[in-house]
């Protein structure tokens, strides 16, 4: 069973277009507070959990399929070269394959020691982002704006290495900002850092 | 009424002075119960210090921050959120069960994770952002 769960803090009617074009049969779910992220400590789109039949994670998060070719993409085209789109799409293909391997066969479900060492580490500072960005989103919702902001400001700061924190609030105060300028300062900024940390199949 | 945002609910409750209120209202919130023994939940009790316990009220601001969970609140103070203990989040994952939730789907149906008990799940994130 598939489930997809939109980090989108403008609501469902923002997500519905991409839904009902995905024409899906499985769970399409909007989470505007980003709670998915928080259980499970999740900083950025795509990412997944695999869960076994008994509701233990058997896969913690991970990378579902996207790659850091963009980061070469040409600016002023919006296109990658044809050998980084020809990767790219291998390394989702990749990806799908490796859900459909553990769905049939149960291969790359890792063992629970392994499965329990990949887990990412919440930090208090995490925790305080987390609460801080809740907070942020509510004020945002209820028309206090520019405080909403310093919220979720301070929620970025706190825990740097998540986009969607950084995303969704570039997001909420202008549509297109989270993908502008300063998005792609931030993503030079990371040097020989991974923007998507392959999965490690 | 101060609103109160925690990791899954809001609540609306009456307060003085930060997050003073009735243990009715701390147990609404927190799910912790006040007893002689501190706030507790389950078979676990957190004493309190006496300074955080009042005539028929308790400060859950104090509570929740020696529980190890950030409290922060909006410049007016009235709206406040308690989030989850960074240890009480690792505990969990680490159990590896993965932590349950109920959202809602683009109809406003709510739908559970522990639905799907049984089946294999692939929980994948999305934004059009």
């Amino acid at each position: 069973m598939v489930v997809a769960v939109a980090e989108e803090s403008r609501g469902a009617e923002h997500a519905r277009p991409w839904i009902e074009q995905a024409k899906s049969d499985y769970w399409q779910l909007i989470d505007t507070e980003h709670r998915l992220e928080d259980l499970y400590n999740l900083v950025n789109v795509p990412q997944a959990i695999w869960i076994g039949e008994t509701g233990k994670i058997v896969r913690p998060p991970e990378t579902a399929g996207s790659t850091d070719h963009f980061r070469r993409m040409n600016l002023e085209t919006r296109t990658l070269s044809a050998e980084d789109q020809a990767e790219r799409l291998a390394a989702r293909q990749a990806y799908m394959d490796a859900v459909r391997g553990w769905v049939t066969t149960g291969k790359h479900a890792l063992p629970a020691d392994a499965a329990r060492a990949n887990l990412p580490r919440i930090t208090p500072q995490i925790a305080e982002a987390r609460a801080r960005f809740r907070l942020g989103v509510w004020l945002h919702a209820n028309g206090r704006v520019a405080e909403g902001d310093m919220q979720m400001a301070e929620a970025s700061r706190l825990h740097p290495d998540s986009w969607s924190l950084w995303r969704q609030a570039a997001d909420l105060d202008e549509v297109g900002k989270a993908g502008g300028p300063e998005f792609w300062k931030r993503v030079r900024a990371l040097g020989d850092k991974p923007y998507y940390p392959p999965p490690k199949l | 009424m101060t609103k109160i945002l925690t990791p899954l609910a809001e609540h609306d409750v009456a307060t003085r002075d930060g997050l003073w209120m009735s243990p009715a209202d701390a147990e609404a919130v927190t799910g912790w119960t006040l007893k002689p023994e501190g706030m507790c939940r389950a078979d676990r009790c957190v004493p309190l210090h006496p300074s955080t316990l009042g005539t028929d009220e308790v400060d859950v601001a104090a509570f929740w921050t020696k529980l190890g969970g950030p409290v922060v609140a909006s410049e007016q103070h009235d709206v406040w959120a308690l989030g989850a203990p960074a240890d009480e989040r690792n505990a969990a994952l680490e159990g590896l069960e993965a932590p349950d939730f109920t959202l809602p789907d683009v109809d406003g149906v709510p739908r559970s994770l522990s639905q799907l008990r049984g089946k294999k799940v692939f929980l994948a994130t999305w934004a059009s952002w």
